[in-house]
């Protein structure tokens, strides 16, 4: 399994900005209130790896982890 | 909620008198011409300066001038109070609450979560129509005539027909609006009277519209408000109804306007950004955050509870905080060419909407604002210019944006 990626919102973090949801709209879900969660269990599907580091890269509240499974 | 004890007496006079400034460091001032004209350099000074300064203006004040010191404020809600969200010569006792954006924990989460699911971006794609549709009448009414004031003829109207139409409210009030929002945010600051005023307006407005909706329910957000319920299942006062729709009004309107505005600005006299932007469309969602990057609109206020330190500088209760997220926006600390507008900026943390529990309501429904408007202008307006002749203006306070942009159709000849 080594080599894929896995995302994480933060629930106590995520303040719903939606940029995620904005950069890699397969890689985050958006509840009714805006907030963000990982789509599935967060597993990123092979060709994906560089929108799950742009997502990370542009939440403003640094809520989001990407680590390797 | 009113703290009779800490309400300091209106004893300011109504337009009071702001010597124009000399030492930026120890006495600023965000009303001050040179601000209100270009912020920018000053930001720069001060950043260079402290990660906060203070001014004994407003009735004592500090700016923290750094993005990091501006999060820690932001994120610390024991220190300090949204209950005061401008930053101005008065500190009357608080009469009208504007949940959540006044609310502090634990009230704030309940009162921000009612007005949460209106504003997804799924349910500004439902309205993204009819803001499409706006754009295209404004644009027929001036397209003719080959040049025409952007701020006056076009940005300001977008969105206050956009949230008048979410709201249940005739589009046709927007000069209402437009005028009350003036009177609380711009002159506001110095002149409590006015702004008390336009307060006890507005309320009225909606007090008008809600006793209309409880004989015909409507589909709109104020029927939304009035049929909400609260963490004990109990209707919403009247009061915090109220508040909320002052709210959705005065946030939704000249923010807006102000970004779509400085990005109308921006691309006026900044050809290869425009012409990027034509050819590579689907630039257009990363150019719209570093537009709002560049020239966010909107400045807040806090109210120091108790003292503290901020990036090692020490605060007093009693002051209140000028909080920048613009100026945050700006430094190179966190933005490489923080002062360059990079349409194509891979990285970028904002703060244009705030950061922490305030994160602004409406920032979906502003991008989708934002990303029409300059659509559809780009669409039937491909070249344009600032007027030479002409003279941009900026509005002074509490939201920068342009409030007069000549700008002329067309290739220079």
């Amino acid at each position: 399994m080594s080599g894929k990626l896995k995302v994480h919102v933060d629930q106590d973090k995520c303040q719903g900005h939606a940029r995620c949801k904005a950069l890699a709209p397969e890689l985050f879900d958006l509840d009714e209130f805006g907030n963000a969660h990982e789509a599935g269990d967060g597993t990123v599907p092979a060709g994906l790896e560089d929108k799950a580091w742009l997502a990370k890269s542009n939440c403003p509240e640094i809520a989001i982890d990407v680590t390797e499974a | 909620m009113s703290d009779p004890a800490r309400a300091i007496p209106d004893s300011a006079p109504a337009l009071s008198d702001h010597p124009p400034v000399t030492d930026w460091v120890h006495d600023f001032d965000h009303t001050d011409p040179q601000w209100t004209e270009n912020p920018f350099p000053i930001w720069e000074t001060l950043r260079e300066a402290s990660p906060v300064i203070h001014t004994d203006r407003f009735l004592g004040c500090y700016m923290p001038t750094t993005y990091q010191a501006v999060k820690e404020i932001a994120y610390d809600t024991e220190h300090f109070s949204s209950r005061r969200v401008i930053v101005r010569d008065v500190r009357p006792e608080i009469v009208n609450t504007a949940p959540p954006i006044t609310s502090d924990p634990p009230e704030h989460k309940p009162a921000k979560q009612l007005l949460l699911p209106p504003f997804t971006p799924d349910a500004m794609k439902k309205l993204e129509p009819r803001v499409r549709a706006i754009c295209n009448e404004l644009i027929d009414e001036f397209i003719a005539d080959g040049q025409c004031d952007a701020a006056a003829r076009y940005t300001k109207h977008i969105p206050v027909r956009a949230i008048a139409h979410m709201l249940g409210i005739p589009e046709k009030d927007s000069d209402l609006f437009i005028k009350w929002i003036h009177e609380i945010l711009e002159l506001g600051i110095r002149d409590d009277a006015t702004m008390m005023r336009a307060v006890q307006e507005m309320t009225g407005y909606f007090a008008g519209h809600i006793e209309a909706r409880k004989q015909n329910p409507t589909d709109d957000l104020i029927t939304t408000m009035m049929n909400a319920r609260d963490r004990n299942g109990q209707p919403l006062s009247d009061g915090h109804v109220l508040g909320s729709l002052r709210l959705l009004l005065i946030a939704g309107i000249d923010t807006t306007w102000s970004a779509i505005g400085a990005s109308l600005w921006h691309l006026a006299k900044t050809p290869a950004d425009r012409d990027r932007l034509i050819a590579e469309p689907e630039l257009m969602p990363t150019a719209i955050e570093e537009l709002l990057r560049a020239y966010a609109p909107v400045t807040m206020a806090r109210e120091v509870m108790k003292d503290t330190v901020i990036s090692g500088c020490p605060v007093k209760s009693g002051n209140m905080v000028l909080l920048s997220f613009p100026a945050a926006n700006r430094d190179p600390a966190v933005f490489p060419d923080a002062d360059k507008v990079v349409l194509d900026r891979k990285e970028n943390r904002h703060a244009a909407f705030g950061l922490g529990i305030h994160r602004c309501v409406g920032s979906n429904l502003a991008r989708m604002e934002m990303t029409v408007a300059i659509e559809e202008w780009l669409k039937r307006i491909p070249d344009f210019r600032l007027d030479p002749a002409g003279k941009v203006t900026w509005s002074e306070g509490t939201v920068r944006g342009p409030r007069q942009l000549p700008i002329l159709f067309g290739k220079p000849a």
